[in-house]
């Protein structure tokens, strides 16, 4: 009996030794016991794929497709299509005027859109321009040089199209510097336009009691969008 | 007559019957414990090809999730950022570190970056990012504190009984929405008391979804 007792602890013994507990770290991939419909000949995004020749299973778009989605309706009611590419909404400046021809901020500012406008640029511009936008955020003190304080005179001149670009297209002015990276990809027109106004909205906040006249009158625009106003001056 | 069986014989079917019920118990304790997705997946933390810490960019650095995994919100998955992403900062910070060389060449010849997929659900399971994400299903309670991990290890089973335990009553698992990204809440006393109320279920339109359709489709 106890011979038997023995030879049952050893044995548990063993398999523990070499199994190891629950959450131990493990590099290689989990067993799949019974796979019977666990892997399907279906593609997954992102996954390599030998069929075609890049290895992609998500293939990049052929060139010259035209995404046809929902379009974007602006404050005047103008239906634009996201294949419109050289429309001054989806380019922040009308093209036939090379980029000087710049506009002002087409999707109607309501709240709702200023809140997304603050929770994108959250997302998105806090790392590097700071919660205030004053070009103190965090990777500025981890070794990224010319971070551009969003309150400065430029920033403040820059017209809302000239903005939108920036964000798209990005900003290089110094040869020696990384400069900004557009963030076309990542960020969807709309909620480009929305960060627009909500740095509109901050920087209208830091002026404080700076004389109107001294304004630049383009910055006088979020005045038009009383709710602007409002989020701006309290 | 000569002893044909030994003495001891006569405790053979004692010995076989506690022998073979102890055996079974540990067979079963075994399998129980070893067989399932709780021993197979959780801990599994592959060796990626860039030794990327989300502790540090999503940690220290605070980065939201959606920095990176801008997808998570709009669609059922949630995209690995390709190396433009990365760039927007790595052309500045640890511009020359040898570290990010495969970085810099996968954003320069526009090709992929082999990153070692952790969480894989089986095929015949559908599930989707954006439905949990916009409900108040925090990346914390499916993948354990990412913002803590320097490697992405498996941190939570993701078995059928995992996902049903929050299916059969969600509004013990849901937070505010503006705190689903921020790994690190705890529901304080107030959110208990309103997520316990009809209201929030309500409003949040919580459902128990339980029905095999939901995932298996
Ligand atoms: C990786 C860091 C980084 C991030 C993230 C970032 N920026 Fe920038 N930004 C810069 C740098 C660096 C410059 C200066 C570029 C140059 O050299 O002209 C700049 C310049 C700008 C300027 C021009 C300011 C001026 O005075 O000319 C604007 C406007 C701006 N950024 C807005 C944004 C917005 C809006 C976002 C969020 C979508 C954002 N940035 C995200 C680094 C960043
Ligand atoms: C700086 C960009 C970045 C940020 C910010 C970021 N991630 Fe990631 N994440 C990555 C990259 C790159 C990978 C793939 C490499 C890896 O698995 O380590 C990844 C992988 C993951 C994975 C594992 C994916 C798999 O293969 O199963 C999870 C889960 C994850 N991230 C969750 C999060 C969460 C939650 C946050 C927010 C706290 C976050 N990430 C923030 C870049 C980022
Ligand atoms: C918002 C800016 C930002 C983004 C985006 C970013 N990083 Fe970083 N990364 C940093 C900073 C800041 C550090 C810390 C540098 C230091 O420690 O001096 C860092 C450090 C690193 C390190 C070194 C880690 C270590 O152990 O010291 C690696 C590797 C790295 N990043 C990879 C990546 C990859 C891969 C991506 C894209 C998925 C990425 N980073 C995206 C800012 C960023
Ligand atoms: C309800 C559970 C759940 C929640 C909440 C959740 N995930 Fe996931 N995640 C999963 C599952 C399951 C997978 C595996 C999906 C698959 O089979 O491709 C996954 C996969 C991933 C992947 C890897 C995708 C790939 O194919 O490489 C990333 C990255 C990721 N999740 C990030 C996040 C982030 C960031 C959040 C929070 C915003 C989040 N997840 C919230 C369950 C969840
Ligand atoms: C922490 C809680 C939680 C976990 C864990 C979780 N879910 Fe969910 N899931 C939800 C909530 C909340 C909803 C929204 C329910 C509703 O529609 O009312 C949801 C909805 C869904 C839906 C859409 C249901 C429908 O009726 O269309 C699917 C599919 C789903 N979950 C799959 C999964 C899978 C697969 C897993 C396991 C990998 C999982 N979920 C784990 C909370 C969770
Ligand atoms: C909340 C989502 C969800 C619901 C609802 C659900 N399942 Fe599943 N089911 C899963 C997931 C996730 C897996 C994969 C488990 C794994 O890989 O460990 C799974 C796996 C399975 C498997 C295969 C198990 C195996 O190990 O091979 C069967 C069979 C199954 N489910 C049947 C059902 C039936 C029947 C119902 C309805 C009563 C149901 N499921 C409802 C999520 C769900």
């Amino acid at each position: 009996m106890r011979y038997v007792l023995i030879g049952i602890a050893m044995g548990a013994f063993m398999v523990v030794a070499l199994a190891g507990f629950r959450g131990d770290i493990s590099r290689k991939p989990p067993l799949e016991v019974f796979a019977d419909m666990d892997r399907q000949p279906k593609l997954r995004p992102m996954e390599p794929n030998a069929f075609f020749k890049n290895g992609l299973s998500s293939q990049p778009l052929v060139k010259g497709t035209v995404g046809r989605s929902e379009p974007l309706v602006t404050a005047s009611g103008e239906k634009v299509y996201p294949f419109q590419t050289n429309h001054a909404v989806n380019k922040g400046y009308t093209i036939a005027d090379e980029a000087t021809n710049f506009v002002s901020i087409p999707l109607p500012v309501t709240m709702g859109f200023l809140e997304r406008g603050r929770e994108r640029f959250g997302i998105s511009c806090v790392p590097c321009h700071g919660a205030q936008g004053d070009g103190n955020g965090i990777v500025g003190k981890f070794g990224f040089s010319g971070i551009r304080d969003l309150h400065g005179e430029t920033a403040l001149k820059l017209s809302d199209g000239a903005l939108f670009k920036i964000i798209s297209e990005g900003q290089k002015s110094s040869p020696t510097e990384a400069g900004m990276m557009g963030y076309a990809s990542n960020i969807d027109i709309a909620d480009r336009w929305a960060i627009v106004a909500y740095v509109r909205a901050l920087q209208l906040s830091r002026l404080g009691n700076a004389k109107k006249d001294n304004v630049p009158t383009r910055f006088l625009i979020p005045e038009k969008a009383p709710e602007a106003k409002k989020e701006g001056t309290q | 007559m000569s002893n044909v069986f030994p003495k001891w014989t006569n405790r053979l079917p004692l010995i076989a019957l506690v022998g073979g019920l102890v055996t079974g118990a540990c067979v079963i304790a075994g399998a129980t414990y070893y067989f399932t997705p709780k021993y197979s997946r959780v801990g599994y933390q592959p060796v990626q090809p860039v030794s990327f810490s989300h502790e540090i960019h999503a940690g220290q650095l605070g980065l939201d999730c959606r920095y990176c995994h801008n997808g998570v919100e709009k669609s059922w998955f949630s995209n690995i950022p390709a190396a433009e992403t990365c760039m927007r900062c790595h052309n500045s910070v640890l511009k020359d570190d040898p570290r990010l060389q495969p970085i810099r060449d996968a954003f320069e010849n526009d090709k992929p970056i082999k990153w070692v997929q952790v969480h894989k659900t089986p095929d015949y399971v559908y599930f989707n990012h954006s439905v949990h994400v916009n409900r108040g299903v925090s990346c914390v309670k499916c993948h354990g504190r990412v913002d803590q991990m320097d490697e992405v290890k498996h941190a939570k089973p993701l078995s059928m009984a995992f996902c049903l335990d929050c299916h059969r009553s969600p509004h013990e698992h849901v937070r505010p929405q503006s705190e689903v990204f921020n790994l690190g809440w705890e529901p304080g006393e107030d959110w208990v008391a309103e997520r316990d109320g009809a209201a929030l279920v309500n409003k949040m339109k919580l459902r128990t979804s339980e029905s095999c359709s939901a995932c298996h489709r």
